[in-house]
């Protein structure tokens, strides 16, 4: 349940398409002296260049449960590593999982919150996604993926900024922070970030939910009306979710103004008056849940001494008491929502409903 | 009187074994802790960690498999023997068959070695859950997704499939060879019966089932995953079918981690999340505390084939013989 114990080993889950820099970035990982000793799971050992038997590869298995919600698959794989690495506990410190290009993120997330066995071990400490600018747009404008992967992500790494003029990586920019706005964005060359920038975020990089700047909002259009050949249906969730099979690519060459891409929410509310805010965010997630990419949220909640963080993936949800407000700290709610398809203003009138 | 001598095994108890009378602890770090007349051994049988081990069917040795991909064979004397290899993948399932067969699995990936030492590819499609032989003849189960596969490994024969939806982990044939049980990812056993296919549900876990184990003549299983052992009665016509489970050794707060039958008695020992161990016996449910709470889930149980001494291990290393 908590997001913040240290007794759990933190993982970093890798993503980012073919040729972005994921190898780069592993083959750091595994060789620098950095005093921290990572157990890695990808997909292909491929051209990584070290030996460890920290590494391991893992053919991606998604189990799907309870009747095949999107919701609820989650990496089968990925649930054995873990467990026979908690065999050699003490021979590492942390877990460094890649995924495949084109993998959905979702089902590797959910795997930490809803697998017992994982989540008594492990806790997910960031998402990060390596992208390539010089092909980034084109891969937006190609794939749902891509922008899953970007929705996704607690810090993306613009790689290969060499390879782009000023203003073509400017474009990058605005484009990844019209998808997803609360990542913490950083440029590179070759990976050649500080290790620690990437890796150790701890609980998610919540923090930096409160010092986003939250008039972002203002500018973005978060009306969707689905029109009639709409096929979505939130409240049906027994359907078999393929996402490389799933027809909404139509119009992609212009995809930010595709009424189904992702879109964001940042809310921000006074105290909140607790079983009014769990029963609003319960039926939230099991309305909106399949749409929703990524929720993460800090709340004040009344006569409460302490901040509790909420997270969640589709639609499953966490939350926990993570520590004291501070003396002078505003006592104020702020929730995040990435997502497709959502009626936001129904989320920001419906949190502002929460209030004490 | 009840004793309790304890070890320092310092890694992850994977499983533990008697081999002979001697106490054997396969332990997480690749090294088995024997202990002998002679005192404590240590052989290092896995270099990159060791994630299985059974014993062999005539209990001559003790096979292990890791990280290094390697299949061993241990004997009694400590010493080990490379029995399959599969470079650079991690070999986290095993069994042991009839006239030294040997079956292993990692990812996809199922293999047995044949008794004449030749190798057989029996993959599925999908993630390998689970290997068990059949009490009788050169009968694989291979536990996957969505079902369990059933080989004739010594024919061409082909392959029965058993299909029931989700990923199944654990296999189990029945020691009369009716049923085969599997747990699943669900907090839920499945079961078929094999003379018609018949599909058997058993639910109820409010955790994942890791352990099961037969009692003894196959009269109930034993499995963990609730806040008590819970014992499915597999007497009668119909097994489980319409029966309530026995419940033994129920706690209000800790989930039982591992289950061992006596091999003759009808008494169970029940291993919890917090490292208690107890004896409870089916009649009565009157159960005999043997080992106190510690701070690790008790991840070995073994009891020795004339049922007086228990071994246990724990995730966190610790070791003993509980002598009865």
């Amino acid at each position: 349940m908590t997001l913040t114990q240290d007794t759990k080993t933190p993982v970093t889950v890798l993503t980012g398409y073919l040729g972005a820099g994921k190898t780069t970035l592993l083959n750091r990982i595994l060789s620098e002296n950095h005093g921290v000793r990572y157990a890695v799971i990808v997909n292909e050992f491929g051209e990584i260049g070290i030996d460890n038997d920290l590494l391991v590869e893992s053919d991606e298995e998604i189990f799907e449960m309870n009747n095949g919600c999107i919701c609820c698959t989650v990496r089968g794989d990925l649930i054995r590593t873990v467990e026979n690495l908690m065999k050699r506990q003490g021979s590492f410190d942390a877990i460094v999982v890649e995924t495949t290009g084109v993998a959905d993120p979702a089902p590797v997330a959910q795997t930490f919150f809803m697998d017992d066995d994982v989540r008594d071990k492990a806790r997910l400490d960031a998402v990060v996604a390596v992208v390539d600018c010089r092909h980034v747009l084109q891969r937006l404008a190609d794939t749902r993926e891509a922008e899953d992967q970007i929705a996704f992500a607690d810090v993306i790494l613009l790689n290969k900024t060499d390879l782009v003029t000023a203003e073509e990586l400017k474009a990058v920019e605005a484009r990844i922070q019209t998808i997803n706005p609360y990542a913490r964005l950083m440029r590179s060359e070759r990976c050649d970030v500080p290790l620690d920038t990437v890796l150790n975020r701890g609980a998610f990089d919540l923090n930096r939910i409160l010092t986003l700047d939250p008039h972002f909002l203002d500018e973005h259009e978060h009306t969707h009306e689905c029109g009639p050949d709409c096929d979505h249906d939130h409240h049906h969730h027994d359907h078999d979710h393929d996402h490389h099979g799933h027809g909404h690519d139509h119009g992609r060459a212009h995809a930010h103004e595709d009424p189904h891409s992702v879109k964001s929410v940042s809310m921000t509310a006074g105290e909140l008056d607790p079983d009014v805010f769990f029963q609003w965010i319960g039926n939230v997630s099991q309305i909106q849940g399949p749409g929703i990419l990524r929720l993460k949220g800090i709340m004040a909640f009344k006569n409460d001494p302490q901040r509790y963080v909420v997270q969640g993936v589709h639609m499953i949800l966490e939350g926990d008491h993570q520590r004291d407000w501070k003396d002078g700290e505003p006592r104020q709610s702020r929730l995040v929502v990435i997502g497709r398809d959502l009626d936001f203003d129904a989320l920001t009138t419906g949190f502002k409903a929460c209030e004490a | 009187m009840v004793s309790v001598a304890p070890y320092d095994a310092g890694s992850y108890v994977v499983a533990a074994a008697f081999l002979d009378t001697d106490p054997v602890f396969a332990l997480g770090d690749g090294t088995l802790l024997m202990l002998t007349s002679d005192g404590e051994r240590r052989v290092e049988v896995h270099g990159g960690g060791l994630l299985a081990a059974c014993m062999t069917q005539d209990k001559s040795a003790i096979l292990t498999s890791g990280g290094d991909g390697r299949v061993m064979r241990t004997d009694a004397e400590g010493e080990a023997t490379l029995m399959a290899e599969l470079p650079r993948k991690w070999i986290d399932l095993l069994a042991a068959g009839p006239q030294g067969a040997i079956a292993f699995a990692s990812g996809r990936t199922a293999m047995v070695r044949l008794p004449n030492g030749d190798l057989r590819d029996v993959s599925p499609s999908r993630a390998v859950g689970g290997l068990a032989f059949a009490p009788r003849g050169l009968r694989l189960a291979v536990a996957r997704y969505d079902g369990a596969t059933l080989h004739w490994v010594n024919t061409e024969a082909p392959a029965q499939e058993l299909s029931w939806k989700g990923a199944h982990a654990a296999a189990a044939f029945s020691p009369d060879g009716k049923y085969l049980v599997t747990t699943m990812q669900e907090n839920a056993l499945h079961g078929w019966r094999l003379s018609d296919g018949q599909d058997m549900r058993m639910t109820g876990y409010p955790g994942k089932v890791k352990s099961m184990h037969w009692s003894a003549k196959g009269r109930y299983l034993a499995t963990s995953g609730a806040n008590a052992a819970i014992l499915w009665p597999f007497f009668g016509k119909t097994g489980p079918m319409g029966q309530q489970p026995l419940q033994l050794g129920a706690r209000g707060d800790q989930l039982v981690s591992q289950v061992a039958c006596h091999p003759a008695e009808e008494v169970v020992a029940i291993g919890y999340q917090d490292g208690m161990v107890l004896v409870a016996r089916f009649a009565d449910s009157q159960e005999v505390l043997l080992r106190r709470p510690g701070g690790s889930p008790v991840s070995a149980l073994c009891w020795d084939a004339g049922g007086t001494r228990l071994l246990f291990g724990t995730e966190a290393g610790e070791a003993g013989v509980i002598s009865l």
